[in-house]
């Protein structure tokens, strides 16, 4: 048997383009002059470009590469395009930010696309320890890129928590990959779901496998009781990271969730969607309870980025209990719903706060309805799309999950997911209250929108509403690639 | 072929066109607020244009939906762009299409600031309402149901007086919560049925009821029905109405309490009754009590208020239980007089609030203790007044009689306890009206700010002028309407399967009889 295949290479190849790219940036980073870092962002962008031409070559080539533990199916094709696309938006609205902050260095670049090849690893891989791979490889440059203030107090705090706690609960989540092989024999998804499915009588210490490899992926969906972490990081992190942050290895974690929950130990599924079932609540609940209360933007993002979590969860929840793959797709269109908006709003914040991120609390937009009217719109359709408003996306993604888990039968769960997404309504429309209802001069930067943050808010604009219009041609891409999980 | 082309898009031209109108404005210059005020009217005159076009050409002879448009929309799950009109959604089209450009004047002073927001937001607030109207596919009407909402919040969030963000809130707040759990509903209705398709779900679910659980249809009903009470408002979930009309805008209040609260019922007579008959059968009593507790209530409340505008809305907790009793009375005149108080209702109180807002403008205070006397320095203002404070409390021969009447007649035969204690409520609307015409209009001018203000001038006579023609015509013919209420009316109380033995009672003759009566 040799070790791979001429085709193998294809099968990953968008995963070396983007680690080819991110070499070529620290190679060239010394011998770019501090005015030209920008040009590097270009070339970042060029890669994630090169990536994304590369999964046409990929999608060539579909079946399992290297010895089945990359799988180049339609599953992976999706989280592929959803990572590159997060990398192409905070890409787009880090350059000038970088620029602004005085903190543009070319390693920037480079570790967003390792962390998105980690990301993109995570969702193609079939075999327990290359997820593991992928995971410690995007979440070893997003500490980093949480830190990247170097002087500034906050977001050290927010790299350190963040790498703390993560390593702990990547530390889980191998624990649980130790207990599946020393039950099971095996690492690879598909022979754990055989061996599950023969053994009718699977040893307790499944169970127990199952829920330390939960622990380390709930920590990265920042499902409760594993959020502790997330609004201190959100926070801290520069803006920019934090909407990669928020969306790229969340998202890298549901796809593992998936792969995990329904291939892996699909024979195990009432011990999975009780787990999921309860997660999905509390982090529901918490999520936008705590929101109400937070006075900086930044900070109920976070918690709002919990709740959506919450509401993905419902989702899985759906996809465990109906086994649908129409409950599968429901989370692969909320995944790309929530990146358009969460990324989007956290760049546009990120530029609006001004040099030093000094403005971030919520009155700091007293007033800035009416002194820009542009920028203040597109806050108002990241808000209201947040809050699942229809004709934007974030309803139509509410809707398919919602509609998924009528299907399975999950009424309660959805009468608390809608209970929850009517408070939410009250905390996204704060910020339009005090943009538009209260009196007052705005502190909030209303320097113009350099161009490139233009082209990424203009991209996540024009998806939300496309989205959330026309989500038929979308939908088939999500259901297509749902099909594929098994 | 133009024309049949034109003739097939006729309601989409109609629900867009306003849209259409905001997309225009946007792009006018913020600055340029004359331009902004002729185009946001041109465009609702056109729309009312049209909306008396579909009213005048709807066959009343022919039951069912008519101007149906059906497309496909999303495939997977199914739900299809399509819209079609029967009597009811006909008559409440036609009511925003007629108080949309009336706010828009009424605006015209009023609203100096953000001028360009506010008509825009006006004129996407009417597409928003039309389309709640003409959906015959449930996610459809969820889309238009919550979209209307954003509109309405910034009119009164943006616009409104001093507690406004708070009104602002609750008020989106509690249209929110039911019809979250109106979603779940939905939701499951397409669970059973497998179609979002009001029409096929109309014809399917009957036969479903017996392979579902014994409490499912009681359970969706309370589903939709909350979402509705609570837009209506019905009594325990009216505690948004008062806030939300005094904070808002004049014009907001109008939209308000003329169209957005006629959703409620349109909703209870469109998917309650029709959809879930048993359910509708047993609740029937708890909410007939609830609207009598809402009629009383309301009346008693509204007698006490200082303020005219929080009176005019209390009134309106007190008419829109008449509306409810009607409906819940579960036979056609109940039925028929419910749809066309709602009618009436949306024009007296509309009327009503603009009036309030000419005095708000005059003086800036809306207290009744702030006015007496004003009949002397303001003539004709006061003589308008005066025939909306009468058509408001039913006085025959004006519009509010008709519907009043064929309420009281159907809850009479649902239950005669229903038909005295809402006639109670006639007295008492009687009651707290006219006495507080007579605080702020009779007497000498004990306050000398009220001395010397102006009379209406051109633009507020139009207003009044085309309000006082509608009130005179709804109430002294209101025939051309019934004719059109009969097939729906019949319609809904055939499905819900009713079990008074006064089917047989027409409506348009006791409608007719009630007009000619007072001839």
């Amino acid at each position: 048997m040799s070790l791979f295949q001429p085709t193998d290479i294809v099968r990953v190849l968008p995963e070396i383009v983007l680690a080819g790219f991110a070499i070529l940036i620290m190679v060239l980073d010394p011998f770019v002059g501090a005015r030209g870092k920008s040009s590097l962002g270009v070339l970042a962008l060029l890669g994630v470009a090169g990536a994304a031409a590369s999964t046409h070559w990929m999608s060539q080539v579909p079946g399992m590469a290297f010895n089945g533990t990359v799988s180049a199916d339609n599953f992976s094709l999706y989280f592929i395009h959803l990572f590159l696309l997060v990398a192409a938006l905070t890409l787009l609205g880090s350059v000038n930010y970088l620029e602004r902050d005085q903190i543009n260095h070319g390693e920037f670049y480079a570790l967003v696309l390792m962390a998105t090849v980690g990301m993109c690893f995570m969702a193609a891989s079939t075999e327990l320890i290359l997820i593991f791979l992928g995971l410690e490889i995007s979440s070893i440059s997003t500490y980093v890129l949480a830190g990247f203030k170097r002087h500034n107090t906050q977001s050290n705090e927010s790299s350190a928590k963040y790498f703390l706690l993560g390593s702990f609960a990547t530390a889980f989540f191998l624990y649980g990959i130790a207990f599946t092989y020393g039950v099971t024999g095996s690492t690879n998804l598909s022979e754990l779901n055989a061996h599950l499915d023969r053994s009718a009588d699977w040893s307790s210490l499944i169970s127990v496998a199952l829920l330390l490899m939960f622990v380390g992926l709930a920590f990265k969906v920042s499902a409760v009781p594993f959020q502790i972490w997330t609004p201190d990081v959100y926070q801290g992190a520069p803006a920019p990271v934090t909407a990669f942050l928020s969306v790229g290895p969340k998202a890298a974690a549901f796809a593992v969730i998936l792969r995990v929950f329904l291939v892996g130990f699909a024979g195990t599924s009432s011990l999975s969607l009780w787990l999921i079932w309860v997660s999905a609540i509390l982090t529901m609940s918490l999520g936008n309870l705590a929101a109400l209360w937070q006075t900086n933007v930044k900070r109920f993002l976070a918690y709002s980025s919990i709740a959506h979590a919450g509401y993905v969860l419902v989702g899985i929840a759906a996809a465990i209990a109906s086994g649908s793959s129409e409950a599968t797709s429901s989370v692969l269109f909320y995944l790309t719903a929530y990146a358009l908006m969460n990324v989007g709003v956290f760049i546009l914040i990120a530029h609006l706060a001004g040099p030093g991120e000094r403005f971030t609390n919520i009155d700091d937009f007293t007033g800035f309805g009416f002194d820009r009217p542009g920028a203040a719109a597109c806050l108002t359709v990241f808000m209201l799309s947040l809050a699942g408003i229809p004709t934007m996306a974030g309803f139509f993604a509410k809707f398919y999950v919602f509609r998924a888990a009528i299907h399975a039968n999950l009424i309660g769960l959805t009468v608390v997911a809608v209970l929850n997404s009517v408070v939410s309504v009250y905390y996204y429309l704060r910020l339009v209250v005090v943009m538009y209802m209260r009196e007052g001069k705005a502190e909030a930067s209303t320097a113009d929108l350099p161009m490139l943050l233009s082209v990424a808010i203009a991209v996540s604009l024009i998806g939300i509403f496309y989205l959330g219009l026309l989500p038929d041609s979308f939908l088939a891409f999500a259901n297509g690639a749902a099909k594929h999980l098994r | 072929m133009a024309e049949s082309m034109a003739f097939n898009y006729f309601l989409t031209v109609l629900t867009f066109l306003p849209l259409a109108g905001a997309l225009s404005i946007a792009f006018i210059r913020p600055e340029a607020a004359g331009r902004i005020r002729w185009v946001a009217l041109i465009y609702s005159l056109v729309t009312l244009a049209l909306a008396i076009a579909a009213f005048v050409g709807f066959n009343p002879n022919q039951s069912g939906f008519q101007f149906v448009e059906q497309y496909p929309w999303i495939s997977s799950p199914p739900i299809g762009y399509s819209i079609g009109v029967d009597g009811l959604s006909l008559l409440l089209i036609l009511l925003s299409a007629f108080l949309t450009p009336l706010s828009i004047l009424a605006s015209w002073s009023s609203i100096h600031t953000r001028v360009k927001e506010f008509y825009l937001f006006l004129l996407a607030l009417e597409t928003g309402m039309i389309g709640v109207f003409v959906s015959l596919d449930l996610f459809l009407f969820f889309v238009f149901w919550e979209v209307m909402l954003i509109p309405m919040y910034f009119l009164i969030g943006v616009w409104g007086h001093e507690r406004r963000v708070y009104a602002a809130i609750k008020f989106i707040l509690y249209t929110m919560i039911g019809s979250a759990l109106m979603l779940v509903g939905i939701l499951y209705l397409y669970k059973v049925t497998g179609t979002f398709d009001l029409q096929i779900i109309l014809r399917d679910l009957p036969g479903m009821w017996h392979s579902l659980p014994a409490s499912a249809q009681a359970w969706l009903f309370l589903a939709f029905f909350v979402a509705f009470a609570i837009k209506v408002p019905m009594f325990p979930f009216h505690t948004w109405l008062p806030d939300a009309h005094v904070e808002a805008p004049v014009a907001g209040s109008v939209i308000l309490a003329g169209v957005l609260l006629k959703m409620g019922t349109y909703g209870m007579l469109r998917f309650c009754l029709p959809l879930f008959p048993q359910a509708s059968r047993d609740f029937a009593p708890i909410v007939s009590v609830l609207a009598v507790i809402g009629i009383i209530y309301g009346a008693l409340v509204a007698m006490v208020q200082p303020d005219m505008k929080k009176l005019v809305a209390y009134s309106s907790v007190a008419h829109m239980g008449f509306v409810v009793l009607g409906i819940f009375a579960l036979n056609i005149n109940g039925v028929e007089g419910a749809i066309y108080q709602m009618a009436s209702h949306g024009v007296s109180t509309g009327a009503l609030f603009l009036l309030v807002g000419m005095l708000y403008d005059r003086r800036h205070t809306r207290l009744i203790t702030e006015f007496g006397g004003l009949a002397t320095s303001l003539p004709v203002f006061s003589t308008f007044f005066l025939i909306v404070t009468l058509s408001s409390l039913g006085l025959p021969m004006l519009n509010g009689f008709v519907g009043e009447f064929l309420i009281i007649v159907g809850a009479f035969h649902a239950l005669a306890v229903y038909a005295a204690l809402a006639a109670v409520g006639v007295v008492l609307a009687a009651v707290y009206l006219l006495w507080m015409y007579q605080r702020v209009f009779f007497g000498e001018v004990t306050n000398p700010k009220n001395r010397d203000l102006p009379d209406c001038d051109a633009r507020e006579k139009l207003i009044l002028v085309v309000l006082v023609l509608v009130i005179l015509w709804m109430g002294i013919y209101p025939n051309p309407i019934l004719r059109r209420l009969d097939a729906s009316a019949a319609q809904v109380v055939q499905r819900v399967g009713s079990t008074s033995t006064q089917m047989a009672a027409r409506a348009p003759s006791g409608g007719g009889e009630g007009g000619e009566r007072v001839r």
